[in-house]
């Protein structure tokens, strides 16, 4: 059975400063003129009415980050002798996100099918998500940008979130989703919310009401499958992409990276950081050949493993949570969704016999 | 627009002869234009040019070499053109360039800044100096002059200064209105305050390089000193010494070719203001070398050139 509290709005930020004494709290506020995810500070206005420019990505996957520190020392009998000492350096500590949305919450749950796979775990990956809360807010507004609903999720949907929080009117009702989230449900600033739990469901079914486009994607891992090939086609829909990373950056789905090793005489440490598919550099082998040598071949495999390959091995899910935040930022507007629609739609052209 | 029809005239007689034609076409929402590559007849009926068409079309030139090459400019876009063709990195015989009158054209920042946000917009008006904003069934009046973008209003070159077919009536270049405040006020700051604030704006950058893949005038492309791992100039740490070290290597590589269009800043997601640090690498050229990039096809730009004497520089003696 869920939790559910509920709080006044202006008991929001005394809430989060007593989190903010056993956590690493996160919620979204302005740096200049970008919406981030900052770490809490009472004296910051906290913006929960829009969506943030960048989701909460970087709480569990760091733009970049140490994964192991190591020291080259010489035997002083035989010099030729080198010895290596590498230790990994796991993340410490829990960290809660307040205000991210059900987008950004669930973009997570694609990393998890890749980084914590029965063949595979990543230890560091691991070491975050399971120390990282989320507490999701549900989006009252629909942004002309979002499309969670043609993903199959919905702008109240708690999937990758341990607390769902649904704006109210004079606060914001929490349900616990995860038994780590209702342990944050403990605070004497929080009273029982079921008694506002039929005005809540009201609200969901409300904003769900609102969005009337839903796509059907279905045919989409085909649909790209058979439009592969077809390098005027992924020409064309490229021809205005800069190549730049903003889309794969402010990704909540988009879980690439890249490794470099950063010495400094005998010490040194290696990092991963995010790569993005758009980059020339992404595919380059050591012999120099490059399999996607164009844009059109590197926008093409942004598109086609988030509809077609991910889907093809994860049982059909979709691996875009529909934030939009890749259509919003493109500098060039790029929008994915007509992309997606047009590989649909696309009729090869009658062969003349 | 008004000379919207007579563009795509012009564009349907030209389009047989070309590859492509570059212009603008409406976006995702009524707030954002797009690039639009016309390729068909049919493509040309989408066109649209007005205050939306923010995007430096010149950007796409060099990766079209070879190409047969139409291109609308505002008069700011076809100064990267000229920059261009002065540096030959665009053969003038392979590009067409179709120039109209530019009034303006918005900063979707300031657009957001007055609104607060600019998520769910219904429809856009635009009416001599008036924008009305439709936002979640609200609607909001602002000041064309409010949300252009700065450097429309010290713009001297409205009219394309280069073009094959120029439709409209030429018009006059905007009596400076207002300057470059926002230089004027970081000339004001000590140095070590000019630090802090490049420290603190460089710190939210993502390093997605979208600053360096809109410039126009920014060609070495894949072969770019931020990604090289051999040398190795930059490490992949998500610290300010290496993001502010890519902007100044950038800057010190515009200085005296940045026409100022301002995509840098325009393209960041981040909202970093770039454009801020051109200017001023931009200020100190036109007063030691008095050039001005992208005005003159013949002129060598000052750093692509030798002079046994400068005249503003003083070599020697001091």
């Amino acid at each position: 059975m869920a939790k559910v509290q509920f709080i006044k709005s202006a008991d929001v930020k005394p809430w989060l400063a007593e989190l903010a004494k056993e956590h690493r709290v996160f919620a979204p506020s302005y740096d200049g003129e970008a919406l981030l995810f900052r770490p809490f500070d009472l004296e910051q206005e906290i913006i929960l009415d829009r969506a943030a420019t960048m989701p909460p990505k970087k709480t569990v996957f760091p733009q970049s980050e140490k994964l192991v520190d190591f020291t080259y020392s010489k035997d002083p009998e035989n010099l030729s002798r080198v010895k290596i000492d590498a230790r990994e350096t796991l993340p410490e500590g829990s960290t809660v996100v307040f205000g991210s949305r059900p987008c950004d919450a669930r973009g997570f749950t694609m990393f998890d099918r890749v980084y914590l796979s029965d063949k595979n775990t990543d230890i560091y990956y691991q070491a975050r998500r399971k120390n990282t809360l989320f507490i999701t807010l549900a989006c009252r507004t629909i942004e002309n940008t979002c499309f969670c609903n043609w993903v199959d999720s919905d702008p109240c949907d708690p999937t990758g979130s341990d607390v769902l929080a649904i704006p109210m009117n004079d606060g914001y009702l929490l349900e616990s989703v995860s038994e780590q989230g209702e342990k944050l449900l403990n605070s004497k600033l929080l009273a029982d919310g079921s008694s506002r739990k039929v005005e809540a469901d009201k609200i969901c079914q409300e904003i769900a009401g609102s969005i009337n486009n839903t796509k059907d994607l279905s045919q989409a891992p085909a649909k790209l499958l058979a439009v592969f090939d077809n390098m005027q086609f992924w020409e064309e829909v490229s021809a205005k992409c800069l190549s730049c990373g903003a889309c794969t950056y402010l990704c909540p789905s988009c879980y690439c990276f890249n490794i470099t090793d950063e010495t400094n005489g005998m010490k040194g440490k290696r990092l991963r950081s995010w790569d993005n598919c758009m980059s020339a550099q992404f595919t380059m082998e050591a012999s120099g050949h490059n399999p996607r040598p164009t844009k059109a071949h590197r926008l093409k495999n942004r598109v086609g493993h988030k509809f077609s390959y991910y889907p093809t091995i994860h049982g059909g899910v979709i691996s875009c949570c529909g934030c939009g935040r890749c259509i919003k930022s493109c500098p060039a507007g790029i929008d994915i969704r007509e992309i997606v629609l047009k590989a649909i739609d696309f009729e090869p052209a009658a062969v003349e016999e | 627009m008004k000379y919207q029809q007579e563009l795509k005239d012009s564009i349907r007689k030209a389009l047989p002869g070309l590859d492509v034609v570059i212009a603008w076409s409406a976006g995702y929402d009524p707030l954002h234009a797009t690039p639009h590559f016309i390729r068909r007849e049919e493509d040309i009926d989408r066109l649209e040019i007005g205050p939306f068409s923010v995007h430096n079309l010149a950007t796409y030139l060099p990766g079209l070499r070879g190409k047969k090459v139409g291109i609308v400019v505002k008069g700011c876009d076809s100064r990267s053109v000229i920059e261009l063709l002065q540096e030959n990195l665009i053969n003038r015989e392979e590009v067409t360039i179709f120039g109209f009158p530019c009034t303006g054209v918005v900063d979707q920042t300031k657009i957001r800044k007055a609104l607060g946000h600019t998520g769910k917009v219904d429809f856009c008006q635009i009416a001599s100096q008036t924008v009305v904003i439709g936002l979640g069934g609200e609607e909001h009046k602002l000041r064309l002059s409010k949300v252009l973008a700065d450097k429309c209003f010290s713009c001297q070159y409205p009219n394309a200064l280069i073009s094959d077919h120029f439709v409209g009536e030429k018009i006059s270049p905007s009596v400076q209105t207002e300057g470059d405040d926002d230089l004027e006020a970081f000339e004001k700051m000590p140095m070590d305050e000019r630090f802090a604030f490049w420290q603190k704006e460089m710190d939210r950058c993502i390093r997605c390089y979208a600053c360096r893949n809109a410039c126009p005038m920014c060609v070495c492309r894949d072969h770019c000193l931020a990604e090289s791992r051999d040398p190795h100039w930059l490490s992949q740490e998500d610290s300010v010494r290496d993001k502010w070290m890519f902007q100044l290597i950038h800057a010190y590589h515009l200085a005296g070719r940045c026409t100022e269009c301002g995509e840098c800043q325009r393209a960041c997601p981040m909202d970093i203001p770039l454009l801020l640090l051109k200017k001023k690498m931009n200020k100190e050229i036109k007063e030691l070398f008095q050039y001005e990039a992208g005005v003159d096809p013949e002129a060598t730009p000052p750093l692509l050139s030798f002079k046994m004497e400068e005249e503003n520089i003083n070599e020697r003696e001091w």
